[in-house]
């Protein structure tokens, strides 16, 4: 899931600065799981900027909605009709939901509650970690189902390092290394030969080194009004 | 501050701190009249919006009282409670209210006298720090003057 965690209200006053009344969206998909902008952290939110607000004398409208998926426009619709009420959205979707607000609505300045912060997974209640930097060419099956792109701090291919002591990287003492977790959980699969063999650099074109990124799908694309019918 | 009476909203256990005040009244020990007791099957129930609406709404103080620790009927309903209210007091930190205005209290359903001292405590803390200035009876001079 993207993992999400909101912005401190005291730096949300700064951004809302000047805006009277605001519509707070929140988003029913990832950043609901991950406690960041799901329908109850819109109420929290709301409720603690309309408090900030009447407390320094700078009263702010806060509306609460919620739609369930926010990166996708068809989800937004029903927002349309509202647009006119508010001179600002306040975001509680992760970096791509501001933007699918943005687009969708181009006249209103869109703000974000949150900030987007990986894409990883719950490893006990309220700790969440990165499993993935969406590298786009996933190589799990040489690493034991480990990714060293996201855990390792160097991004090795061919690891550990040296400075991996006693399992631990050497940036933190909390943070485990990747490639003794990759050695240990290979070597539990019999598969040790297949380390030894060395990774060539990596191409990372099909990473953000290409630049943005996009997939087409011609077997799911809808027909275009300009499509030749006879294709 | 002598006309300002507080009102504090005690979020209270069934199983202990609700059967304390009960306790309390039917042994005929006094404590001020601020306490507006919510019954909540556990205090597990709490959430932070709950809270947070509470003083947005003009609550003076929130009064969360759960069964001692290791006793909740339900394992862990007061320790959660506990971790919500520390979110609170972060929350109306940020906010700019004091965050002494909630507090989490443990107690046993035998223990009525205790809960007298624990609201007359309360009571006297939130009386001291003030009225909440969200409380729409009294509103802040400045959203007066604004209006």
């Amino acid at each position: 899931m993207i993992v999400a965690q909101q912005k401190p209200v005291s730096d949300l006053k700064k951004m809302l600065d000047g805006h009277h009344k605001v519509l707070a969206v929140g988003c029913g998909t990832c950043v609901t799981v991950c406690f960041a902008g799901g329908a109850r952290e819109v109420g929290v939110l709301a409720t603690s900027l309309r408090m900030a607000g009447k407390l320094d004398g700078t009263p702010l409208e806060v509306d609460e909605t919620s739609v369930q998926r926010q990166c996708e426009v068809e989800f937004l619709e029903p927002l349309a009709e509202r647009m006119a009420d508010y001179d600002a959205i306040l975001s509680l979707g992760c970096g791509i939901g501001v933007q699918s607000l943005a687009e969708r609505f181009p006249d209103k300045r869109v703000l974000p509650a949150l900030n987007t912060s990986f894409l990883g997974r719950p490893t006990e209640q309220g700790v969440w970690e990165e499993r993935c930097q969406a590298c786009g060419n996933c190589i799990l099956d040489l690493t034991g189902g480990i990714c060293p792109v996201s855990r390792c701090a160097k991004q090795l291919m061919n690891g550990p390092c040296g400075g991996s002591q006693d399992g631990l990287c050497e940036i933190d003492e909390t943070t485990p290394c990747a490639w003794q977790l990759i050695w240990e959980r290979v070597d539990r699969q019999g598969g040790l030969d297949r380390l030894m063999e060395v990774q060539p650099p990596r191409d990372w074109s099909a990473s953000r080194d290409g630049g943005p990124r996009r997939i087409t799908r011609d077997d799911l694309r809808l027909p275009h009004d300009n499509d030749d019918a006879s294709e | 501050m002598t006309d300002f009476e507080p009102r504090i909203v005690a979020f209270c256990c069934r199983h202990c701190a609700y059967a304390a005040a009960d306790l309390a009244g039917s042994s005929r020990l006094t404590y001020p009249p601020a306490l507006r007791i919510v019954e909540l099957p556990c205090t597990g129930r709490i959430d932070v919006l709950t809270v947070m609406r509470s003083f947005e709404e003009g609550a003076d103080g929130v009064l969360v009282a759960g069964c001692l620790a290791g006793k909740c009927h339900y394992q862990q309903g007061n320790t959660h409670a506990a971790q919500r209210v520390e979110r609170v007091q972060t929350l109306l930190a940020d906010v700019g209210l004091e965050s002494e205005r909630i507090r989490m209290v443990n107690i046993s359903a035998a223990m009525g006298a205790q809960f007298a001292a624990l609201a007359t405590e309360m009571a006297a803390d939130v009386e001291a720090l003030g009225p909440n200035p969200l409380s729409p009876t009294k509103p802040l001079a400045k959203l007066e003057d604004a209006s």
